[in-house]
């Protein structure tokens, strides 16, 4: 079927005959093409044109339009192209594919350089959308926060605590799990190092005070961004994508009271827990490695560890803790709340919600340690 | 009739059965789609309609029967053969299903980007062959499809499956979501573009006018199987309590012309 000659040509005393054969469909376009833009090639001027078209078995719009082309190209060099014994079958084709195309393609976009400045614009001008985004949620949820008090019975509690569960209970195994070897690997560098100057003892002052302070919460609050501030930006976006958030304010509902408010407050109450447990597991994971690694018994690791940290080094560590929950629930949802209605942009501001509440968390936790040095903590 | 018609059939079911869990949905449903028709497939709601299109196209496995496309068994053809057989339909999905990150003109390219090897030259021109013959306005082509209407979602869909050229075009509920006119215009639309590039078209509707107005042949899906096939005229003269209260309830033609 795909067989014989698609296009032949012979000169017939200055008129040019043009014979199709074959397919003229899309699997055969490609050669088509080239044998189509050889006529073109070497008929700069002709005078006139017969393509006869009664050779063809089948044509589809591929065929059509490499016809037009071709007619086109050489109504452009002067000749008149006619189209002779085309079977009925394929009149409406091609007659169609004369009126395509007729409008001028749309103008190439601009210049590479030009575009890749603009794009450098945008991104600036995008860093402090996200920033007025940002402070315009903390605005909402505390005007949110307000309607609540005063009408303690609109807050929706059943909500609050189905998050908690979520984000908190849900989270412990895994916060156990991560903060526990963390703990065993900072005891296990400790020990390994401090062994040179014999001070294996202090290997529990640091571990104390660095897993209390710094590395318990910090570490709990990047797996919840990670583990939840995504979860949350996803659904909240998805729900933006299927118009549900538009249908709760027809109804006379603020999707921040509805949806965001309780997210973050779940966020705030359940990261300083989770932080709690994952401090102590830390310990405990530095506790038995300080023992089962570096001999040190349990008895005088806990006598250590009484005499190296105080009540102050733990309430700085969780002080911090609902604030980064804080960071967490508002930016993921004004992410979620910020896309749009592809797919991409929800996997787009699902990355962003992570990057950025990871970046903030770290950001909030240096400041605070410079903050508390300062104020001699 | 069947025996001559029945030659001529490019799809061809037979005594199709397909379920999920428990109670089947489609009941040794027996189908014929006829070279060059306009098949327009209607059932209550639930009914499986979609099922049946979906089965067909290979997205729902069927528990029992044969589907034939063009000869070819689905059931028991090679990979190749399978392939070959995908390349010759296109499908427009109820809600368009557009490349939500690709704007419309790559939406269209993609198909003929993946299967043929062509020269950019001739993809881009194709492509904005195909916008123009669905009707479409050249400044669409840059848009993405979050910022287009009902309309041209389904309007770039359409073009989108017939972006290889198809033979059989698979529609399901193509006017749903539009106004009169713009459904009017779009069932004149797959007429045209039937009727031009010699489609064969599987028409999943509920929309009577369409079926009025565009369907070559009807068939009727109820209790799991087909019911009732043929023209119109057929579908008025059934007895059949659905099919009844279907062309001839209240919102018919006739039921409106007889208030």
């Amino acid at each position: 079927m795909n067989g014989g000659p698609l296009l032949e040509s012979a000169d017939h005393g200055g008129r040019l005959a043009l014979s199709a054969g074959g397919a003229w469909t899309a699997e055969r376009a490609s050669e088509l093409e080239r044998l189509i833009e050889r006529v073109i090639a070497r008929h700069p001027r002709v005078d006139g044109v017969d393509i006869d078209m009664g050779g063809v078995e089948r044509l589809d719009t591929f065929g059509a339009w490499l016809l037009e082309r071709l007619m086109r190209a050489l109504a452009a060099a002067g000749g008149e192209a006619r189209v002779v014994s085309l079977p009925d079958r394929y009149r409406g084709l091609v007659l169609q594919a004369q009126e395509l195309n007729r409008a001028a393609p749309a103008p190439a976009r601009g210049h590479a350089l030009g575009a890749a400045i603009a794009a450098l614009g945008r991104n600036v001008g995008e860093v402090g959308a996200d920033l007025v985004a940002a402070v315009a949620m903390i605005g909402a949820l505390a005007a949110a926060l307000g309607r609540a008090a005063l009408r303690p019975r609109s807050f929706r509690f059943t909500s609050l605590v189905h998050q908690i569960d979520r984000v908190g209970w849900r989270a412990v195994p895994i916060v156990l799990l991560i903060t526990f070897l963390i703990g065993g690997i900072l005891a296990q560098q400790g020990l390994f190092h401090f062994r040179e100057f014999g001070a294996e003892i202090y290997v529990v002052d640091m571990i104390g005070i660095l897993v209390l302070r710094e590395v318990g919460v910090l570490m709990v609050a990047i797996m919840v961004a990670g583990r939840s501030g995504s979860s949350y930006t996803a659904e909240l976006g998805s729900m933006k994508m299927r118009e549900e958030i538009d249908a709760l304010r027809t109804m006379g509902f603020d999707p921040i009271d509805v949806l965001v408010l309780p997210r973050v407050l779940a966020l705030v109450i359940a990261v300083p827990c989770l932080a709690f447990l994952g401090s102590m597991a830390a310990l405990y994971g530095g506790g038995l490695m300080c023992w089962l690694y570096g001999g040190m018994s349990p008895e005088v690791f806990l006598a250590r560890l009484r005499q190296a940290i105080d009540l102050q080094d733990f309430a700085i560590g969780l002080i911090k803790a609902p604030f980064m929950g804080l960071i967490i629930g508002v930016i993921a949802g004004t992410q979620g709340l910020a896309v749009k209605g592809s797919a991409e942009s929800l996997g787009l501001k699902t990355t962003d919600s992570v990057v950025k509440s990871i970046f903030l968390v770290i950001l909030l936790d240096g400041f605070l340690a410079v903050f508390f040095a300062a104020i001699g903590l | 009739m069947t025996d001559m018609a029945n030659d001529d059939a490019v799809i061809r079911v037979r005594d199709l059965t397909v379920g999920f869990d428990g109670a089947p949905v489609l009941d040794r449903l027996s189908l014929d789609v006829m070279r060059g028709e306009i098949l327009g497939f209607v059932g209550a709601s639930g009914a499986g309609k979609s099922v049946l299109m979906r089965t067909i196209i290979g997205l729902v496995p069927k528990r029992s029967g044969l589907i034939e496309v063009d000869g070819v068994d689905l059931g028991a053809a090679s990979e190749s053969a399978r392939r070959a057989i995908e390349r010759r339909w296109g499908i427009l999905f109820q809600q368009g299903a557009l490349f939500s990150s690709l704007t419309v003109r790559q939406n269209v390219q993609f198909p003929i980007r993946e299967h043929l090897r062509l020269s950019g030259r001739l993809i881009d021109e194709i492509a904005r062959a195909k916008l123009e013959m669905v009707g479409l306005p050249p400044d669409v082509a840059d848009k993405y499809p979050a910022a287009l209407s009902g309309g041209m979602t389904k309007r770039v869909a359409l073009a989108r499956a017939l972006a290889l050229d198809p033979d059989i075009v698979f529609l399901d509920e193509p006017t749903s979501g539009l106004d009169p006119i713009g459904a009017g215009e779009f069932d004149e639309l797959i007429r045209t573009l039937q009727r031009t590039l010699g489609l064969t078209v599987f028409m999943v509707t509920h929309d009577l006018d369409s079926l009025h107005t565009v369907c070559d042949r009807i068939a009727v899906l109820a209790e799991g199987r087909v019911i009732t096939a043929g023209p119109i005229p057929t579908m008025l003269a059934s007895e059949h309590p659905w099919v009844k209260s279907y062309f001839r309830g209240k919102r018919s033609r006739a039921g409106a012309r007889a208030a």
